[in-house]
C-alpha cells in the first residue's frame, strides 16, 4: 500500500474510532430523557449539518494538509512514474534546504533566506508594536469618543481596499518619481531620488502597513478593559508616565500584546505580496521562494517541505517568545 | 507631617456644567474632614481637584500654604483611596503596598522592611506575600490604606472608600480608619454621602449640595444647628412644616403653618411676612398636648416598632408623613391609625430656617 493511500485511509479510521466510542458510550450510559442529534435536528437536516461539518473539516481542511505532508516526503516525478518503484518515501526534500542536491555543497541562498524572513518580521512585529501600543492606549484609556471613531474609521476604512492595489499604491508613493521622491527634492533634501524600493523600504513600510490593524485590535481589547483608576492610582503614588506603563499597563496588556505579536509574525513571515512587489530586486523572501517551488517549478514536494519547515520554525520561534515573556499559550489565543 | 489644604474660591466647570462653585474652607492639618452630600452634588470633584487630577476653572487650592496649580497628581504630597480601592492585581499585597516607594526609587530591602511595618500597622502581618484576590474585602481595604499611607503623605483623601463592604465591617472600619488617622496624625479628607459615616468619624464636616457648599462645622453642630433648609432635612430625620413667619421676637419666631401657628427658635433672624420651615426631628416630638403654640393635631396613619424605639407615622401638610420617635418608656398610649393624635415639642428644639432647597427622600 502506497503512503498516499495510507494518508487518506488515517482521517476514514480516525473518524470510524470516534464513531464506534461514541455508540459504545451511549450504550454504556443510557439516559432515557437525552435526544440524540438526529431525534432532536430531523433526519434530514441532521444529515445535512453533519454531511457539511463533515465535508469542510475533511476535505477543505485535514486532507489537503495531510497530502501537503505526504508530498513532501516524496521525490519529485512525473505523473506516469507516480505510484511506480521510483516513488518511495524520502527525506531527500527536507534536507535539499540544507544541502544543495545538485553539487553537495550548502544550500546558503534558502537558508540565508530563511533567516532573513524569520529576522524580517520578527522586527516587523517589534515595529508594529511600538507604532499600535500608543494608538491603542489612546483609543482605549485617554481619546474622546469622536475623535476614537475617526481614529477607528481611518485605520479599517484602508483595508477594504484588496492588498496588492494597497502594494501597489505604497510603491507609487515611494518609487524614484513618486510622490516621496519628488516631495524630498522638491524642498531640497536631497538632489538624486532615494531607491526606496531597492533598498527594502518600500518591504518593511507594506508589511508594516498590511499587519497594522491585526496587532491594535488585541492591544485595544486588552487595554481597554483596564481600569482607569488603577492608572491614576499609580500616578497618584508618584509614578511618572513612563513607569505607570511598565508596571501597571503592559502587564495588563501582556496577554493582548502576546496574541498580537503572535498573529502579526506569522502574517508577516507568511506574506507575499509585500516582499514581491515592494522588495528590492535581490531580496529573497522565503515565502516567494516556496511559491516558486510550486507554480515555477512544479516541485510540489520540496515546496510542501520547505513550507512546513517555515511553519515549525514560526511555531517554535513564537513558543520560545511565549516562554520567554511568561506568557501562557492559551492567554495569548483568546 | 501633616498639612492643611485651603480651598480658596474653587470652583470646578465642566463645559456648562458647574460641579463645584465657589468653595472657601480651611481645612487645619491632622484634621479629619469630611465632605457630606447626596451623589452628584460634587464632593468627589472636590477630592479630585485637590489630589490634582482635575484642575479648578477658577481660584487656587492650597496645601501647607503652598498653591498647588500646575502640580500633578504624583508631585503632590497627598494620596488617594479610590471607591473601587484600584489595588494592582497582578502585584502581590507587599508590592502594593510600597510601590509609590518603588517608584521613588528605594531599595529592595528598604522597601521590604517598610512593608513588614505597614503591614504590622494594618493588622496583616506576614501577608505580604498574598496576592490582592486572595484577601477579604476588609483586608483589601486596609492594604489600600497601607498603600497611600507608605508614600507618607500630608493629607490622605478617601474618597467613599468603605461604601463596597457590608454593614458590620463598615461600622469596624470606621473605628479603625478614625484610629489610623490619630496614629499617624496628617490630615484625612474623607467623602461620604453616609451621614453616619461623616458623623461618627469626623472633626469638622462639611454639607455639600449641588456644588456649594452649605455649611461647615462639627457633627454635633451640624445636627443640631443645621443653618439650611438643605442642612436640616440631608443630616438625620426632620419634620419640615413651611409655612410663614407671623412674628418673631428675640431668639424665638412664631410661623403660621398649616397644623396652625407653630414656634421655634429663629437664628437666622428672619422677619414677619418671610417664607419659612419650621423643622422639628423625631425625637423632639412627643405624642400629648402641651403648651399652646407648640401643639398640634393631625391622624395617626400607622406605627413601625423597632424594639428599642417606635416610630409612629402621621399625616403631614404634604406628601411627607410626618414621623414622631416614642421611646421604649414614653409612658403615652400611641392612638391607633386613624384616630386623631396630638402633639407637642419643646418651642428650644424647633428650628425655623428661609425656605430652601430639601434633601430629596
Amino acid at each position: 500500500m502506497s503512503s498516499r493511500a495510507l494518508a487518506f485511509l488515517v482521517p476514514a479510521i480516525v473518524i470510524l474510532a470516534f464513531w464506534l466510542m461514541s455508540r459504545w458510550e451511549a450504550r454504556q450510559g443510557h439516559d432515557p430523557t437525552h435526544k440524540s442529534f438526529f431525534e432532536r435536528n430531523g433526519t434530514v437536516l441532521g444529515i445535512a449539518f453533519v454531511g457539511l461539518v463533515a465535508f469542510w473539516t475533511l476535505f477543505l481542511v485535514t486532507l489537503p494538509y495531510l497530502y501537503m505532508v505526504v508530498e513532501s516526503f516524496h521525490p519529485r516525478l512525473p505523473p506516469a512514474k507516480r505510484g511506480g518503484p521510483e516513488d518511495i518515501a524520502t527525506i531527500a526534500q527536507y534536507t535539499s534546504f540544507f544541502v544543495n542536491p545538485t553539487d553537495g555543497a550548502w544550500n546558503t541562498t534558502h537558508m540565508y533566506a530563511f533567516v532573513y524572513t524569520i529576522v524580517v518580521s520578527a522586527a516587523v512585529t517589534f515595529i508594529n508594536l511600538c507604532i499600535c501600543y500608543p494608538l491603542a492606549y489612546y483609543m482605549a484609556q485617554s481619546g474622546t469618543t469622536q475623535k476614537v471613531r475617526l481614529l477607528m474609521l481611518g485605520l479599517i476604512v484602508p483595508y477594504w481596499v484588496n492588498e496588492i492595489l494597497r502594494a501597489f499604491s505604497i510603491r507609487l508613493l515611494l518609487a524614484s518619481k513618486g510622490l516621496i521622491n519628488q516631495g524630498l527634492m522638491g524642498i531640497g533634501i536631497t538632489d538624486a531620488p532615494i531607491d526606496f524600493l531597492g533598498n527594502n523600504t518600500g518591504m518593511w513600510v507594506g508589511l508594516s502597513y498590511a499587519n497594522l490593524l491585526i496587532m491594535i485590535f488585541p492591544l485595544y481589547n486588552a487595554i481597554e478593559s483596564l481600569d482607569k483608576n488603577q492608572i491614576e492610582a499609580a500616578r497618584d503614588l508618584g509614578a511618572p508616565w513612563w513607569k505607570i506603563h511598565r508596571d501597571v499597563v503592559i502587564p495588563y496588556a501582556k496577554p493582548g500584546i502576546a496574541s498580537g505579536c503572535t498573529m502579526v509574525f506569522m502574517l508577516a513571515a507568511g506574506s507575499l505580496a509585500a516582499p514581491l512587489f515592494l522588495g528590492g530586486p535581490r531580496t529573497l523572501w522565503f515565502t516567494s521562494i516556496v511559491y516558486d517551488f510550486f507554480f515555477q517549478a512544479f516541485n510540489w514536494p520540496r515546496g510542501s517541505a520547505y513550507a512546513f519547515i517555515l511553519l515549525a520554525a514560526c511555531i517554535a520561534f513564537v513558543m520560545f517568545m511565549l516562554r520567554l515573556f511568561k506568557v501562557k499559550l492559551g492567554e495569548a489565543i483568546r | 507631617m501633616s498639612a492643611g489644604v485651603e480651598l480658596d474660591g474653587v470652583t470646578v466647570r465642566f463645559g456648562n456644567f458647574t460641579a463645584v462653585n465657589n468653595a472657601n474652607l480651611n481645612i487645619k492639618g491632622g484634621e479629619f474632614f469630611s465632605f457630606l452630600g447626596p451623589s452628584g452634588c460634587g464632593k468627589t470633584t472636590i477630592l479630585r481637584t485637590v489630589s490634582g487630577f482635575l484642575d479648578p476653572s477658577a481660584g487656587h487650592v492650597r496645601i501647607g500654604g503652598q498653591d498647588m496649580a500646575g502640580i500633578g497628581p504624583n508631585k503632590r504630597p497627598t494620596a488617594l483611596i479610590f471607591q473601587n480601592l484600584a489595588l494592582f492585581p497582578l502585584m502581590s499585597v507587599a508590592d502594593n503596598i510600597t510601590y509609590g516607594l518603588r517608584v521613588r526609587g528605594l531599595s529592595r530591602a528598604d522597601r521590604d522592611k517598610r512593608a513588614t511595618e505597614l503591614l504590622e500597622l494594618i493588622a496583616l502581618p506576614g501577608q505580604g506575600q498574598k496576592l490582592v484576590s486572595e484577601l477579604s474585602g476588609g483586608q483589601k481595604q486596609r492594604v489600600a490604606i497601607a498603600r497611600a499611607l507608605a508614600v507618607e503623605p500630608q493629607v490622605l483623601l478617601l474618597d467613599e472608600p468603605l461604601s463596597a463592604l457590608d454593614l458590620k465591617l463598615r461600622q469596624h472600619m470606621r473605628n479603625e480608619l478614625r484610629a489610623i488617622q490619630q496614629r499617624v496624625g496628617i490630615t484625612f479628607i474623607y467623602i461620604t454621602h453616609d451621614q453616619g459615616e461623616a458623623l461618627t468619624m469626623s472633626d469638622r464636616i462639611a454639607v455639600m449640595s449641588d456644588g456649594v457648599i452649605e455649611q461647615v462645622a462639627d457633627g454635633k453642630s451640624v445636627y443640631d444647628s443645621p443653618e439650611t433648609a438643605f442642612v436640616a432635612s440631608f443630616v438625620g430625620e426632620n419634620n419640615p412644616f413651611p409655612g410663614k413667619v407671623a412674628s418673631a421676637s428675640g431668639d424665638s419666631a412664631i410661623i403660621e403653618t398649616p397644623f396652625g401657628k407653630l414656634r421655634g427658635l429663629n437664628p437666622k433672624k428672619l422677619k414677619a411676612g418671610d417664607n419659612a420651615i419650621l423643622f422639628v426631628r423625631p425625637e423632639s416630638l412627643k405624642l400629648g398636648k402641651g403648651p399652646d403654640g407648640s401643639t398640634f393635631a393631625t391622624p395617626v396613619l400607622n406605627a413601625a416598632f423597632e424594639g428599642n424605639m417606635t416610630h409612629v407615622f402621621m399625616k403631614g401638610a404634604g406628601k411627607k408623613n410626618i414621623t414622631v420617635t416614642v421611646g421604649r418608656h414614653g409612658g403615652t398610649a400611641i392612638p391607633a391609625s386613624g384616630e386623631n393624635g396630638t402633639v407637642h415639642y419643646d418651642p428650644a428644639l424647633g428650628l425655623v430656617l428661609p425656605e430652601g432647597k430639601m434633601a430629596r427622600e
